[in-house]
């Protein structure tokens, strides 16, 4: 009994929290205002409890499982959500169901963290539809916009769509190996034909979640359409946590058909990595440039993945952790952007150096960190991604992603051009932040530069193993 | 007359399920996609209920696995159904032609 509290710590705190905003809201209304620094706190709370009492252990049968490093990694999806209640300040105290969408995030986030202890096809497959069907809903939060309720439109098609595949790979796999089990399924891989249709389908699920790029074509219309709040959810929050289960799943559960997924893995991740970036070169609205900016980083995370042993894990939890603090700074601008004047366009962004240099030296430090140079933290993510996959000795496959950081640089340096250097005559007025904006931003700015400079934080990672 | 054995609902549930595919990349009415991912997600549970009584008689997985389908189906109609209202409302169509806002 005691073991369920400590080994659950982290589902049934967001699930009180899920109710404690579902009595609030079903009680006496209380205005945005006031309720906002309420989940604020809550959820700082949260953070800061994740760290304390982590153990390893599992549950219902090895259902669920959890280990320091899986705690870790919640943590950092705790992290993110925490630091979207304080970015998107303005919008959600306009909006009229703040505590809806607290509520479907949430929620959102709870099956995030079932999905990565899950230890059964079952529990994964139940919690993946948790995260993904409130996730939907959200991206229809502006119920009013045309293209809001387009990008939900194409968000629940095509992952109701993706997870009939998985569910029919998952349906193959039971025939082939005889149980859901994640434990007893590598004893009964034998590489037969079936089981490796089987995984494909599975993969190819995955592929879909994380938007690698044969299945990427939901991502960028849904960013757009959605709300910024939302987006970046989805880019951050549901992306590491897919990466995370996907990451333990090929190296844990189908170990024994590495010579399978390492030939997957590395045509994907080239490919995600140059079709990512040749989009993100000609786009115009910021929303969609940051849609396939993500789908280029997904390919670096890719590469990571190949290396099948523990470095690999390390370095994309490492490189998870920076780059929500990245990611989420780069779209916390863009929202406070279109927030005060509407504008989502590159080339609105000229000349924004002169009437808001704060917003802009954050903006230029989110970018830099997203391309990968050198003081900032995304150098470290990507190097030590890069040196992951380079294990098995494939030097041609580095060489291809490192040729793509180059081509990363020129799109993200045309946005820090823009703000710095280009003239406009009508650029974005000065824009006054609310206090909690300019904290997220402070600890954004903060975590892209010391996590680089803080070697133990990698160590720390490493040593959760 | 012969009875049905493994093969004979596999092939049924393969064919259940690329048809389903093919409708979803080919039908152009929001609710004839839906209603080709129910189609996938109901060869799935032939796939199970046929692996569980010719393969794995003795284990209970893939019967509890379709029970779960079935409630995790109903759910995301229910939100696919509630997305397609709400955009029936905005752009008074359900074909997906006409829902190109969003494009390259």
């Amino acid at each position: 009994m005691n073991d369920i509290f400590t080994l659950m710590k982290s589902e049934l705190a967001v699930t009180a929290i899920i109710f404690l905003l579902l009595l609030i809201k079903i009680g006496k209304g209380v205005r945005n205002e006031a309720l906002l620094p309420i989940i604020q706190v809550l959820l700082l709370i949260n953070l800061i409890s994740g760290f304390f009492f982590n153990k390893e252990g599992a549950l219902f049968g090895d259902m669920f499982h959890t280990s320091t490093l899986i705690a870790f990694q919640k943590n950092i999806l705790n992290l993110g959500v925490y630091l979207i209640s304080l970015l998107f300040t303005d919008w959600l105290k306009k909006s009229q169901h703040m505590a809806e969408f607290f509520m479907l995030i949430l929620s959102a986030l709870l099956g995030m963290f079932f999905m990565i202890s899950s230890g059964n096809l079952l529990i994964f497959f139940l919690s993946l539809e948790l995260s993904t069907i409130p996730v939907a809903a959200l991206a229809n939060f502006d119920l009013e916009k045309k293209r809001s309720s387009e990008g939900a439109m194409k968000m629940i098609l095509s992952s109701a769509f993706s997870s009939g595949i998985l569910l029919f790979g998952i349906s193959l796999m039971y025939g082939a190996t005889g149980t859901i089990s994640f434990a007893e399924i590598p004893a009964k891989l034998d590489g037969s034909s079936l089981q490796v249709l089987a995984f494909v389908f599975l993969f190819s699920a995955f592929a879909f979640k994380l938007s690698i790029v044969p299945f990427h074509l939901w991502t960028a219309d849904v960013y757009e359409g959605s709300p910024i709040a939302v987006s970046s959810f989805l880019s951050v929050i549901s992306k590491g946590s897919v990466a995370f289960i996907f990451i333990s799943a090929l190296y844990k559960v189908f170990q024994p058909m590495q010579a399978v997924w390492y030939n997957m893995l590395v045509i994907l991740a080239v490919a995600t990595m140059i079709i990512g970036n040749l989009f993100a070169l000609r786009q115009q609205n910021i929303k969609r440039f940051l849609a396939f900016s993500s789908i280029a980083q997904v390919g670096f995370i890719l590469v990571g993945m190949s290396s099948s042993d523990n470095t690999g894990v390390t370095a994309v939890t490492y490189f998870i952790l920076i780059y929500v603090f990245s990611n989420l700074a780069a779209f916390g601008i863009a929202s406070v952007i279109s927030e005060h004047s509407g504008k989502e366009n590159i080339d609105d962004y000229k000349g924004l150096y002169k009437t808001n240099p704060f917003l802009s030296w954050v903006l230029a430090l989110a970018l830099f960190s997203l391309a990968g140079v050198p003081p900032t933290a995304g150098f470290f993510g990507k190097l030590f991604l890069l040196t992951a996959g380079a294990a098995k000795g494939e030097y041609w496959f580095i060489t291809i992603a490192a040729l793509n950081m180059v081509i990363s640089l020129y799109y993200y340096l045309r946005i820090v051009r823009a703000v710095f250097m280009d003239k406009n005559e009508t650029p974005v007025d000065k824009i006054k932040l609310n206090d909690s904006v300019k904290l997220a931003f402070i600890i954004c700015g903060a975590g892209i530069v010391l996590t680089g400079l803080f070697s133990w934080i990698f160590d720390f990672i490493q040593s959760l193993h | 007359m012969m009875e049905p054995g493994l093969y004979h609902i596999l092939f049924i549930s393969a064919a259940l399920f690329f048809i389903g595919v093919y409708g979803f990349l080919t039908r152009r009415n929001l609710i004839t996609m839906l209603m080709s991912i129910e189609l996938i997600l109901n060869s799935v549970n032939l796939n199970f209920i046929a692996f569980n009584k010719y393969l794995w008689p003795g284990k209970m997985d893939g019967l509890f696995f379709v029970v779960f389908i079935i409630a995790i189906a109903a759910a995301e109609a229910a939100v696919a159904i509630a997305i397609i209202i709400n955009l029936y409302r905005s752009h008074h169509s359900i074909d997906v032609v006409n829902d190109e806002d969003l494009k390259y």
